[in-house]
């Protein structure tokens, strides 16, 4: 069992959370625009890397916060926060304007102030 | 649009029945459990730089505590989340989400020298006095039921949990009381 460090309630098992892929796969401007091919790429492609991996978390069973985390896919160490730790899921983030209601937030850390 | 001024007298043809009317809970020198039904709760999103001051409410900003305000209880419950357990009328305002929620919940009291125990035996976090004391709140899992921990003064314990998880739950502390 992981222990997840969510950056509102602190450590928790890894049974209260949902796992949400990888961080930072923004959504196409123009969706529209895509071939079926990019489109696939977009839904579908995602890293695998042995190694640290950026991805995405929510605290289901607590505060059910979306944030990113940074873990080691061959040894489960999990790192620090990413700085960008933005509340939204990365999957609204391609225009920088969505889900950013976090800004009485700590920008540094996405974490309380 | 309801009766701005409904009667508090519940109607006679309804009886208001409880999610865990008829538990007996546990009375004993180290453990009380016991139901506390009907509690009136709200649910509050709001930013948390801009709560207006007509609330009539202290929020808690710490993650993970509750404080007594205005005559009711406010847990932390996320950065723009909190729930205020109390019969309070809270003002309508563009800044705050107010929802009624009372119905969802249910809550089990669970008080003693041995209430940390028995929670312990079911729940992962970190719950010594040192770490979760009185006024403290958490949201997790108790016997895998998301529960709402709220830590009060002599060792008392609020434990909110869905009503439809409610019966199982109250079974549960039954029976690991018995260790206790």
């Amino acid at each position: 069992m992981l222990l997840i460090p969510c950056p509102w309630c602190g450590p928790r098992d890894e049974a209260e959370f949902g796992y949400g892929g990888q961080a930072g796969v923004a959504y196409p401007r123009d969706p529209g625009a895509l071939t079926d091919e990019e489109w696939a790429r977009y839904l579908f492609f995602r890293d695998n890397p042995e190694g640290p991996f950026e991805e995405r978390w929510n605290h289901s069973a607590g505060c059910r916060r979306w944030f990113n985390l940074t873990r080691n896919t061959a040894t489960n160490e999990i790192t620090p926060i990413s700085p960008s730790g933005d509340a939204s899921p990365p999957g609204n983030v391609a225009t920088g304007e969505v889900g950013t209601a976090s800004a009485s937030w700590d920008a540094a850390t996405g974490g309380p102030r | 649009m309801a009766d701005p001024t409904p009667p508090r007298e519940p109607a006679t043809m309804v009886e208001r029945i409880s999610p865990l009317a008829g538990f007996a809970g546990v009375s004993d020198t180290r453990l009380r459990v016991r139901e506390i039904p009907f509690l009136r709760q709200t649910n509050l999103r709001a930013d948390p730089g801009k709560v207006p001051p007509s609330l009539g409410l202290r929020l808690p900003m710490e993650p993970g505590t509750w404080l007594r305000s205005g005559g009711a209880d406010v847990l932390w419950l996320g950065p723009d989340e909190w729930l205020v357990i109390g019969d309070v009328d809270l003002p309508r305002s563009e800044d705050v989400a107010v929802t009624d929620v009372s119905a969802q919940r249910t809550t089990i009291l669970v008080a003693g020298p041995g209430a940390r125990d028995l929670l312990a035996h079911g729940c992962a976090i970190d719950l010594h006095p040192s770490v979760f004391g009185p006024g403290r709140c958490a949201q997790t899992t108790l016997a895998r039921a998301q529960v709402v921990l709220v830590a009060g003064e002599d060792e008392e314990f609020r434990v909110l949990v869905r009503a439809s998880f409610a019966r199982y739950l109250a079974d549960w502390i039954t029976d690991a009381a018995v260790d206790y």
